[in-house]
């Protein structure tokens, strides 16, 4: 991108490439039959939640599995709203705006409360911490059953095409352009926080927290801020995909949602924006891949069964041991690393951007 | 008050597993200052093969000795083949492979084995015996009370009254000054997870029957719940984690008593805020070197 646009820099860089990136996705739903806009907009919801992780793992090294909960958190504050403002009359644009609003004001106090908590705990205790919460969650909605649905979760409104574009589009293209579109705006914010200040933060707090501090840096605010930061783009991810499937449930957050989150997030590189969505496209399409060809083998209806369960789960976890042992850097780190050799002999000095994306493994 | 009684003898036999898990996630903390997530899947997988010797001998204990074995075996296994390779200067990269682990060893058995429950069935009678009047424990709980304590009482004599266990603890506190006395300390690391491996298996081995039932997922509550102990009680402190067993067995089982099951992870949960907030560390950790 630095070649393409050689005259932009920063921020307004980012924003570009965001915005570009975004109208490019939209195009794209053309091309798309109405289930892979719907796998298209499952992709978007699910980046956004894996790119605030990445954020936290990869340049603040706080570690969290509880990022599914966070995303119910948005998904739960997304249906109470929405089906509130339903009952007094809102709808259409308006109403998936607010509602949306709520889903962030809930999973960003809910990551405010467990970001204060983090902030004093070292990498195994915040791993624990989130884990018991994201096990939590059916108990939760279970004791709340009255408003949150126990185990049969919230149904939303119908979220229809705007007039304008019903002769256009189908409903399956309208959700991914929405999904897409929050994607574009949440992930860009992302991107901008990582190149700034609260990015160089997050890196100094993570490599050394004492010589961090003795910069003057505020490192449990950092740490806070980083969490909640994260928080926010999860319940974001929530509120899409309760909008898309028209429900949040507490079936759909296991913990082993929480582990796939982890996995994309870690085989797309740690740290890395791109990484994270090319992770998010793998963990949302390869279960479905497995499923289908596990469908077409010639076994047993109960093997297969069995199979296309499992077997998904088997390649994410070898996945994550792999990548973690033999190439921590991810898919992203392949990338970045061939053109940079390549472009060695151009740049005799290394610019600050380079060695800034150096320290990010 | 007939009730509560019951409860609190059931709570100190649940307790003591909870202690018994915990302690082996103490003692991979100790010897390789790592948490193992893995530790639940890889106790399920020694207790698969302890169902199946059960099946095929019609001997529980049998089928406990061998479940203990296959869980130093795995424990052998996992460390020499994966957890060795982990990366030490990122304390994440042990964490997120142990995580990978889980999701293999789940989804294995879950082929093999499919998703169905198996009934496993306790060696003795689960009837609670009437004390003057009072329900109190079943045999099988004092069973496992015995056992339990029998096994912490055992690690406690192997850590501080053996040349082995002087060694294992030397190479967890000092690697280097040991390796230089001559202490093989990739030998101890191997020992020590395997160790903890065995007694995790055995603590799945105790719980199966009464509460869990055999699934591929029926360690993943024992998991939580060991490492809700272990770190109330402070990951370093072995005393912590059988204290801490006892605590929170006691208050789950009272919790699950008078408000339910559905209730009992919120009720961790929460204590685990509660004494994160009150002490980052734990309860019985060593204070460690101010930072800044």
């Amino acid at each position: 991108m630095t070649r393409i646009l050689p005259s932009l820099t920063g921020a307004p860089r980012t924003v570009t490439f965001g915005a570009v990136l975004t109208v490019l996705a939209l195009g794209g739903t053309f091309l798309l039959d109405p289930y892979r806009n719907f796998q298209l907009a499952t992709i978007a919801a699910t980046f956004c939640a894996a790119a605030g992780l990445t954020l936290l793992i990869g340049l603040s090294g706080q570690l969290s599995l509880g990022h599914a909960a966070l995303m119910a958190a948005g998904g739960y504050g997304y249906a109470l709203a929405a089906n509130g403002l339903a009952g007094w009359g809102v709808d259409g644009v308006a109403r998936f705006a607010l509602a949306l609003l709520a889903a962030l004001l809930v999973s960003g106090l809910l990551g405010l409360l467990l970001g204060l908590a983090a902030a004093r705990l070292r990498g195994p205790y915040l791993a624990g911490l989130t884990l018991a919460l994201v096990v939590a969650l059916p108990a939760v909605t279970a004791a709340f059953a009255g408003v949150l649905g126990g185990d049969q979760g919230l149904q939303v409104a119908y979220e229809g095409v705007p007039e304008a574009l019903e002769l256009l589009i189908a409903i399956e293209q309208w959700q991914a352009w929405v999904a897409i579109l929050v994607a574009g705006v949440v992930v860009t914010t992302l991107a901008v926080l990582r190149r700034g200040r609260l990015g160089l933060r997050m890196r100094a707090v993570r490599d050394d927290d004492t010589a961090a501090r003795l910069n003057g840096v505020r490192a449990g605010r950092v740490k806070v801020t980083a969490f909640t930061v994260s928080a926010l783009s999860a319940g974001a991810g929530g509120a899409v995909l309760c909008a898309v499937t028209q429900s949040v449930s507490p079936g759909a957050y296991t913990l082993a949602f929480s582990l796939l989150l982890v996995v994309a997030v870690v085989i797309g590189g740690l740290g890395s924006i791109g990484g994270a969505a090319i992770g998010s496209a793998v963990i949302v399409l390869l279960p479905w891949l497995i499923g289908t060809l596990a469908a077409e083998l010639p076994v047993p209806a109960e093997v297969a069964q069995r199979l296309s369960g499992n077997l998904s789960v088997l390649v994410f976890g070898a996945l994550l041991i792999v990548v973690m042992l033999a190439w921590p850097s991810g898919l992203a780190g392949v990338r970045r690393r061939a053109p940079a050799v390549a472009a060695r002999p151009q740049h005799p000095i290394p610019s600050v951007q380079q060695s800034t994306t150096e320290t990010e493994r | 008050m007939d009730r509560l009684a019951f409860l609190l003898a059931t709570g100190l036999a649940r307790g003591a597993i909870f202690a018994l898990f915990a302690l082996s996630l103490v003692l991979i903390w100790r010897a390789a200052r790592i948490i193992n997530f893995a530790q639940g899947a890889m106790a399920l997988v020694a207790t698969y093969i302890a169902f199946a010797v059960t099946g095929f001998t019609g001997s529980y204990a049998a089928g406990l000795a061998t479940g203990i074995v296959a869980g130093a075996v795995v424990g052998f296994a996992v460390e020499r083949g994966v957890m060795r390779f982990a990366r030490h200067e990122n304390p994440l990269a042990g964490v997120i492979v142990a995580i990978g682990l889980v999701m293999v060893l789940q989804s294995l058995l879950g082929i093999l084995f499919g998703q169905a429950y198996r009934p496993m069935r306790a060696p003795f009678d689960e009837s609670p015996l009437v004390v003057a009047g009072v329900p109190l424990l079943s045999p099988y709980d004092l069973f496992v009370l015995v056992v339990a304590l029998a096994v912490m009482a055992g690690l406690a004599v192997l850590f501080t009254r053996t040349s082995l266990g002087l060694q294992l603890r030397a190479s967890a506190f000092a690697p280097e000054v040991s390796r230089i006395l001559g202490v093989r300390v990739t030998r101890m690391v191997t020992i020590g997870w395997m160790l903890s491996a065995a007694v995790a298996a055995l603590a799945a081995l105790l719980l199966v029957p009464t509460e869990l039932g055999l699934n591929p997922h029926s360690t993943d509550v024992l998991f939580v719940y060991a490492f809700a102990v272990a770190v109330v009680g402070g990951l370093d402190s072995p005393v912590g984690a059988l204290l801490g067993g006892l605590v929170v067995g006691v208050v789950m089982t009272l919790v699950t008593g008078y408000l339910g099951a559905t209730v009992a992870p919120i009720g961790v949960l929460v204590l685990l805020v509660a004494v994160l907030l009150v002490r980052p560390t734990g309860i019985f950790a060593i204070r460690e070197a101010r930072s800044a």
